[in-house]
């Protein structure tokens, strides 16, 4: 599967700068793909705060997160993007004038005049619980994502947290699992209604377990989880026998692979040029929640005027003989024709 | 994502203010004024108090700026919202007083206010 996949622009993250930089991109005639770690496009917007209003993009005085993802989305459709999702940016490699070679942990790899690190706050990645001495089970017994159900069958498995990821789990893995608990901190639950009746409809006919509280310590070796200890509301400490923990608290953002491209990071956020949002690579630039510059501030707004000037640049990468030429898409009947209404 | 530069935007000059004190983690205590209006969340970033992280910038969506209110002053500060219960499902070692500091709004009223930060924010 890994023929290489060839574009003009890569843009690493699918948030809503990486999104918008698709649309300043597409009027230049730039083609571009994009890879996102999420399996949805619109980064924190999406992910962190669909519901909650924004009332900071110019000329549209309230929207939801997911209302500017879908309007984002709307926007960029005329230019067709080839979007990988559910993929993680692992290695950036220069090897051209410019041209790069980036792989994704899915196996595929790309071949790009550019690349445009949309990252924002780095790649979204499970929350860890501190619960003292966790760290040896972590990939062996303790798991924060199920890749394979199958490894789970016949365990005495717990499952901790009260959200859709911890109910969707619970049922899905009950009956492969030897057998099943589930902790949550209360006795009421996130996740989506029909999940927490069947659930409750389990734990009424004895085939699983519920416990209020939390888990507040581990028991075994080698990597290997033998109990965990659950402290309740009132104090008291029960101890389970299990084989493997599976714990749900959601995602935080971290930095991840980004570090590893090889460029010198200011607080973890890649410092560029205020004109082009190039980095000291050239061809490799970086725009939206991840760069840095005096002045910088972390908003949409910005990230939207770092795109367009991102694409200016690019656009002398990816067609070197040609001049560009400043149009507005109100009266350029060539840009309107790109996006499909003239 | 702290929005650490969104905070200067509302100091304003003889302002209302409110005292609390910040017990961290091993002990160490901050006794810090509070603007009237802005919240619990805020008065610890602009005091750099340890073990609040903030990073939402404050709306009720990373649950990492837990603090265990002291039991005194539990009943003065009040329940959690429906949606801080739910984000405080992402925090950990979450105890009965525990809040969201962000969703705390210093009042007159909580003048004296103790918090305590835990030594850990789930990241
Ligand atoms: C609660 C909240 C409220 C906010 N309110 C506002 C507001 O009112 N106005 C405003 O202007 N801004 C607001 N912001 C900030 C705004 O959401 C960000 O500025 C914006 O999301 C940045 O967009 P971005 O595309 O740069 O990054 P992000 O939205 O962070 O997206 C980056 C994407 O890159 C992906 N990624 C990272 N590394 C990799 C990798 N190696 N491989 C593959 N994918 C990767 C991530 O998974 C993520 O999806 C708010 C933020 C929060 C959390
Ligand atoms: S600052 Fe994020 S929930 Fe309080």
């Amino acid at each position: 599967m890994s023929d290489t996949i060839k574009t003009d622009v890569l843009i690493i993250g699918a948030g809503p700068i990486g999104l918008f930089a698709v649309f300043e991109l597409g009027l230049l005639d730039i083609k571009a793909h994009l890879v996102d770690i999420l399996d949805k496009v619109g980064g924190q917007c999406a992910e962190l705060y669909p519901e909650k209003p924004i009332y900071d993009i110019p000329a549209v005085p309230f929207i939801t997160g997911h209302g500017l993802v879908e309007a984002l989305m709307q926007q960029i459709k005329p230019f067709n993007p080839t979007f990988h999702l559910g993929e993680m940016v692992t290695t950036l490699e220069k090897i051209g004038d410019p041209l790069f070679r980036v792989t994704t942990d899915r196996g595929k790899v790309f071949e790009t005049k550019a690349v445009a690190i949309a990252a924002g706050g780095g790649s979204f990645q499970p929350k860890r619980p501190p619960i003292p001495g966790i760290e040896p089970y972590e990939g062996k017994s303790v798991h924060y994502a199920v890749r394979k159900m199958d490894a789970f069958r016949d365990k005495r498995l717990l499952i901790v947290g009260g959200g859709d990821s911890a109910l969707d789990w619970t049922l899905n893995l009950q009956p492969i699992a030897k057998r099943v608990t589930l902790v949550h901190r209360r006795d009421e639950f996130r996740g989506a209604p029909d999940s927490v009746n069947k659930m409750r409809a389990l734990v009424a006919a004895g085939s699983m377990d519920l416990k209020i509280g939390q888990v507040s310590g581990l028991e075994g070796g080698d990597g290997q989880l033998t109990a965990a200890s659950i402290k309740g509301n009132d104090g008291a400490v029960a101890r389970v026998e299990i084989d493997a923990m599976l714990p749900f608290f959601g995602l935080t953002m971290k930095l991840g692979p980004v570090a590893d491209w090889g460029l010198t990071l200011e607080d973890e956020l890649i410092p560029v040029d205020t004109g082009t949002f190039e980095t000291t690579v050239p061809g490799l630039f970086a725009i939206g929640d991840i760069n840095t510059y005096p002045g910088k501030l972390k908003l949409i707004l910005s990230g939207f005027h770092e795109a367009a000037l991102m694409a200016q640049k690019v656009y002398h990468y990816v067609y070197p003989d040609k001049r560009l030429v400043f149009q507005y898409t109100t009266s350029s009947t060539s840009l309107q024709k790109k996006l499909g209404v003239a | 994502m702290s929005d650490v530069q969104d905070l200067s935007r509302s100091s304003q000059s003889n302002a209302k203010m409110a005292k609390i004190t910040f017990v961290e983690h091993d002990g160490t205590k901050h006794a810090v004024e509070g603007e009237v209006g802005s919240t619990v969340m805020e008065t610890a970033l602009r005091n750099q108090i340890g073990g609040i992280v903030a990073e939402c910038g404050g709306a009720c969506t990373c649950a990492t700026c837990l603090v265990h209110v002291d039991e005194a002053w539990s009943e003065k500060v009040g329940k959690p919202s429906a949606e801080e219960e739910d984000m405080l499902d992402f925090a950990f070692e979450v105890k009965p007083t525990s809040r969201l500091s962000c969703q705390i709004k210093v009042t007159e009223a909580l003048d004296g206010l103790i918090v305590h930060t835990p030594a850990y924010q789930g990241r």
